[in-house]
């Protein structure tokens, strides 16, 4: 069971209120009509699968039901921080000097 | 006959009201605290006017720190998120309360009626905390659970709101088609220590 913190509760959360929700910071194109079939099928369906650094949105499901960011390791499960919809990451892969 | 239309709480047919009286020693009490309005009211809590609205009808401050609620007079306010509430109102106020509520807010908000959409059971006695133990994984110590916070949490894995009102006494508020489901689950985790409906 993950505890999870979450940046509108204030406070740490049992892994059962939340649910998963995707990978973080996907920015929708601002003019999808010039995209290649190609482009938009890569902002639909691929998504990153890192082994290491992973931001990824979860949703305070039975909490306050709100999306928040989370910057998880997928090998060792830890939790590294959790921030608003909006914010950026402070940890990231390549500060860790993964790729 | 007769036009009136009879109002049916979410635990009617449990028919709590007979089994008041009947046992009185129960470690675990519980009432349940029926036909409350109920409104749930979104809005910017960074918009002074929105607040100024909200203290003018409700005669209490919005409480915009997390996990907290306010309580005045006229409406019992709980924190759900930072831009969601839930305003609880004596019984049959609740249309007067959300019309003065549109006619002072301005700007960007909404006021939902959700009076029949769930109910408030309230928990007291001495063995309530052993109860709720066995029902969420929330820590229920004071000092991570104070009179007047509120949490959104798992309660018998359905979704509840659970407000600390004094140490041994709180109230849930639950959905109303999970709401037999909780009943059975209450009588069940309170076998050990008997309970007594009020
Ligand atoms: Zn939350």
């Amino acid at each position: 069971m993950l505890l999870i913190h979450c940046p509108y509760c204030e406070e740490m959360r049992e892994e059962e209120e939340f649910s998963p929700a995707g990978q973080a910071h996907i920015v929708r194109p601002l003019d999808p009509e010039v995209l290649s079939d190609e482009e938009w099928a890569r902002y639909l369906f691929f998504r990153k699968n890192p082994r290491g650094l992973h931001h990824e949105m979860w949703l305070h499901t039975h909490g306050c039901r709100k999306y928040f960011n989370v910057t998880r390791n997928t090998v060792t499960y830890q939790i590294m921080e959790s921030y608003k919809m909006g914010q950026q990451p402070s940890v990231t892969a390549s500060e860790k000097g993964q790729s | 006959m007769s036009n009136s239309i009879n109002m049916e709480s979410p635990l009617h047919h449990a028919q709590l009201d007979d089994l008041v009286g009947q046992s009185g020693d129960g470690g675990v009490i519980l009432h349940e605290a029926k036909f409350l309005g109920h409104l749930n009211l979104r809005g910017n809590s960074q918009d002074p006017e929105f607040l100024a609205g909200i203290k003018e009808v409700l005669g209490v401050e919005l409480p915009l720190s997390a996990c907290s609620s306010a309580k005045g007079e006229r409406a019992q306010i709980m924190w759900l998120a930072p831009d969601e509430w839930l305003i609880v109102v004596a019984s049959g106020t609740e249309h007067d309360v959300e019309k003065k509520l549109r006619l002072c807010l301005k700007g960007h908000f909404a006021v939902s009626d959700i009076s029949g959409a769930q109910t408030i059971l309230e928990l007291s006695g001495i063995n309530v905390i052993d109860l709720l133990k066995k029902s969420t994984g929330y820590d229920l110590h004071l000092d991570s659970f104070p009179i007047g916070k509120v949490i959104g949490t798992n309660f018998a894995k359905a979704g509840a709101h659970i407000l600390r009102l004094e140490k041994n006494k709180f109230q849930l508020v639950v959905r109303r088609s999970f709401s037999d489901y909780i009943w059975l689950w209450i009588q069940q985790g309170s076998k050990e220590y008997g309970l007594t409906i009020t």
